[in-house]
């Protein structure tokens, strides 16, 4: 088949959908591939979206897109085996519109994007995977799929293939993803009576809750868990990173991890009665600044999670993958309309673009925290254990004066940790959150 | 030659579930799929073009969002695909669902005079396997249920041979052309599409007809309207109450085993017991 397209845009999570739909819309002849049935319907996400990043490739999506509820309270845990310390933020000012975060579930969302792109006239091919770029001795020149007739030919690839971005690595872009650099995450959609949900969050209608937590539940492993609250349904899960699941002692397995999580004390109640929909277990890169790779050159381009864009410490993917996509589509619509073609000189206004977002500051920001957080598991072990007891022994009336428990759990936190311990922990959680 | 294939876009049934709460379907973010008997018809009929040549033209009745159900078909080969969609047809049982489908097959007609109409066996969501012997019947053609091989078409004698699965045996069975086949399931298995016909399939600008185009004339036999059939109560299935009792077999003989079984029964029984009684050869 001798048909060109302007641009080839592989995978159709949001990196993807961002990508196709800004080139669509600008009059790009666009194709699409997506080797799960459907949009969606191999994606995993908690799911939070952010939607700056939406708003700014479809202004109007909160008309029509498929959002459970907008997010007035997050809270952040600390969890020993039994008790939780924590903070919840409340506000109303997150009750009024236009809403800054939702739940949303992912399989619906994406198809929900998809139909976006498609409207704006990108084709879009399914069930149909790209065994590898097309490469015209530097150049990259399309791709070949996994169908008779598969080969396509096109002025750019956008990478937007997810965290194992098996074709950057087979065409050399990338070294192999270390297991240090990616988690492992597990999550269940429990299904649950709106009436139920509401009740037990203290929400109303649309109003929705998150709960990020730390601790003893990740057995020691570097990872967090999360709660999330959908329409008639409860999302939780937990990710830890795979150096740490192919190093625990107890041989811990991701979905033991989240059985532990279920049964806690303090979790228990809220997903009591819940009944599972769905389970399912996703790779989520969190090397963060250092790992990102080269993101474009001649022909190609990187966007999403194939590039490792995601900033771990905030739980923000999605968001980064829509940036991303949008940045590299507008580098793409820009080279055509400059005439002088895709070559890596025309395509470095993408990284450019990257560096001056909130994308690569971010990243740039916390380049070294999952460094100290990888190297220091006191963080996920003895710290919620003192934090829990210190709150205990401090709420507890049992006609020991309050000095005297102070002076107790300051002991307690010396005699786990020593002084310089404690105070090169906070220093250097200082530097990387600076 | 040209052949017609009936399809419907149904929700994936592996994928439904009943609300715990309030018994209803929950049919959200199910995902909608041809259903999965339609695509041997398909099959079937790709094959009998591959053989023939001729066209191969996709009908189907549903919502706007059926379309796509239709583009799948064209992936796989298709050349022509038709959704016949109206809101006069809500609400439709397989009595008006065969009505409307007949009466656009006849103006399909019009446009190139038809050798076979396929259907699948039966939808996954309704069962009922009724739509394509109601338009067979509309359409005075010949009808061959449950067919799992053609064995001959001669278009110029307007005949063809099939085998159809009938309780206790093979039909091999001989009839004249037009005639209406259903086909039955795991008899061939579908093509995988080629990318140059996923490309054109993304493409395709299925042909949407409303009620006049489908050449409807008489209003009163389609939608709710022309619909006798009452969904009086859904409900999912109720777990048994009785759990089966468990005879733990560790060491005993089989001898033990079976007389221990036959007590059991005639414990929960009694009837059952002196009904064996009554009738044992003594
Ligand atoms: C458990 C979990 C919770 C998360 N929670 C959040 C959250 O709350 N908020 C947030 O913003 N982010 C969250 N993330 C991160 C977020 O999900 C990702 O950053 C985001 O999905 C990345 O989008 P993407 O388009 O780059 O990749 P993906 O969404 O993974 O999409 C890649 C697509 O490419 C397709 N594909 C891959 N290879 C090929 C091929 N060879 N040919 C054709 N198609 C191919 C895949 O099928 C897939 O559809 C979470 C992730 C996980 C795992």
């Amino acid at each position: 088949m001798n048909e060109r397209f302007d641009a080839i845009v592989v995978g159709a999570g949001p990196a993807g959908n961002a990508a196709a739909y800004t080139m669509a819309s600008a009059g790009l002849k666009v194709l699409q591939i997506e080797r799960g049935e459907y949009p969606g319907s191999k994606n995993v996400q908690g799911a939070i979206l952010y939607s700056d990043a939406l708003e700014k490739i479809i202004p109007d999506f909160r008309d029509d897109a498929p959002l459970e509820r907008h997010i007035i309270e997050q809270r952040m845990w600390v969890l020993d085996d039994e008790s939780f310390v924590g903070t919840h933020f409340r506000s109303d000012d997150y009750n009024k519109p236009p809403y800054n975060r939702y739940t949303i579930i992912r399989a619906q969302f994406d198809k929900w994007f998809s139909s976006k792109v498609r409207e704006a006239g990108a084709l879009l091919i399914c069930e149909t995977t790209v065994s590898e770029l097309l490469v015209d001795g530097n150049r990259v020149v399309g791709v070949r799929c996994d169908r008779e007739g598969g080969d396509i030919f096109a002025d750019v690839v956008i990478l937007a293939d997810g965290v194992n971005s098996t074709l950057a690595r087979k065409a050399g872009f990338h070294a192999e993803i270390s297991p240090g650099n990616v988690a492992l995450a597990v999550k269940e959609i429990l299904f649950m009576p709106q009436e139920a949900i509401e009740a037990r969050f203290n929400i109303t209608e649309d109003e929705g809750v998150v709960i990020e937590a730390i601790g003893k539940i990740t057995d020691g492993m570097m990872g967090t868990g999360f709660l999330y609250t959908n329409k008639d349904s409860l999302t939780i899960g937990i990710g830890c990173m795979l150096a740490d699941f192919k190093g625990s002692p107890n041989r811990t397995s991701p979905y033991a991890v989240l059985e532990r999580m279920k049964k806690h004390p303090a979790i228990a109640p809220m997903i009591a009665g819940g009944e599972m929909k769905e389970y399912c277990a996703h790779l989520i890169p969190e090397g963060g600044f250092y790992a990102v790779p080269r993101v474009f050159g001649d022909g190609w381009m990187i966007v999403g999670d194939s590039g490792g864009f995601v900033n771990s410490v905030h739980r923000e993917g999605s968001n980064l993958a829509m940036t991303t996509g949008r940045l590299a589509a507008e580098t793409a619509i820009a080279a055509k309309e400059a005439g002088k073609g895709f070559g890596a000189a025309s395509l470095k206004a993408y990284k450019a673009a990257l560096d001056e977002s909130f994308v690569m500051k971010d990243l740039h920001k916390y380049r070294d925290m999952p460094d100290v957080f990888h190297r220091n598991n006191q963080f996920f072990t003895t710290y919620p254990e003192l934090v829990n007891r210190a709150a205990k022994t401090m709420i507890t009336v049992d006609g020991v004066d309050k000095k005297t428990k102070e002076r107790e759990i300051f002991g307690d936190f010396r005699q786990k940790r020593s002084l310089v311990g404690l105070m090169g922990d906070a220093f250097k959680l200082w530097r990387a959150f600076r | 030659m040209h052949i017609v294939v009936c399809i419907k876009q149904v929700p994936d049934s592996a994928q439904i579930r009943v609300h715990p709460v309030t018994n209803t379907i929950m049919r959200q973010g199910v995902p909608a799929i041809v259903n999965p008997y339609d695509l041997f018809a398909l099959e079937e009929a790709l094959r009998l073009k591959d053989s023939f040549g001729g066209k191969v033209t996709m009908l189907c009745m549903g919502p706007p969002q059926a379309e796509e159900a239709l583009k799948r078909c064209i992936s796989f080969g298709a050349d022509d695909a038709i959704l016949v969609t109206d809101r006069a047809f809500a609400g439709a049982d397989t009595l008006a669902t065969s009505y409307a489908l007949a009466s656009a097959i006849r103006q399909i007609e019009k446009e190139q005079a038809i050798d076979l109409v396929f259907t699948g066996k039966q939808t996954i969501d309704g069962d009922t396997a009724q739509v394509g012997p109601g338009i067979a019947k509309r359409l005075s053609m010949q009808l061959l249920t449950y067919v799992s091989r053609i064995a001959e078409l001669d278009l110029a004698n307007r005949t063809i041979t099939i085998e159809r699965r009938a309780e206790g045996g093979v039909q091999l069975l001989k009839t004249r052309t037009p005639s209406l086949i259903t086909m039955l399931e795991n008899t061939n298995e579908l093509r995988f599409a080629t990318m140059p016909d996923m490309i054109r399939a993304a493409r395709y600008p299925v042909r949407k007809w409303n009620k006049d185009d489908a050449g409807i004339e008489d209003l009163s036999k389609i939608g709710l309207k022309g619909s006798p059939t009452v969904v009086s109560k859904v409900f999912g299935p109720t777990p048994r109450a009785v759990k089966a009792e468990q005879i733990p077999v560790d060491k005993a003989t089989p001898r033990d085993i079976a007389v221990n079984l036959i007590q059991a029964m005639f414990t929960q029984h009694p009837a059952l017991e002196q009904d064996m009684l009554e009738r044992a050869p003594l």
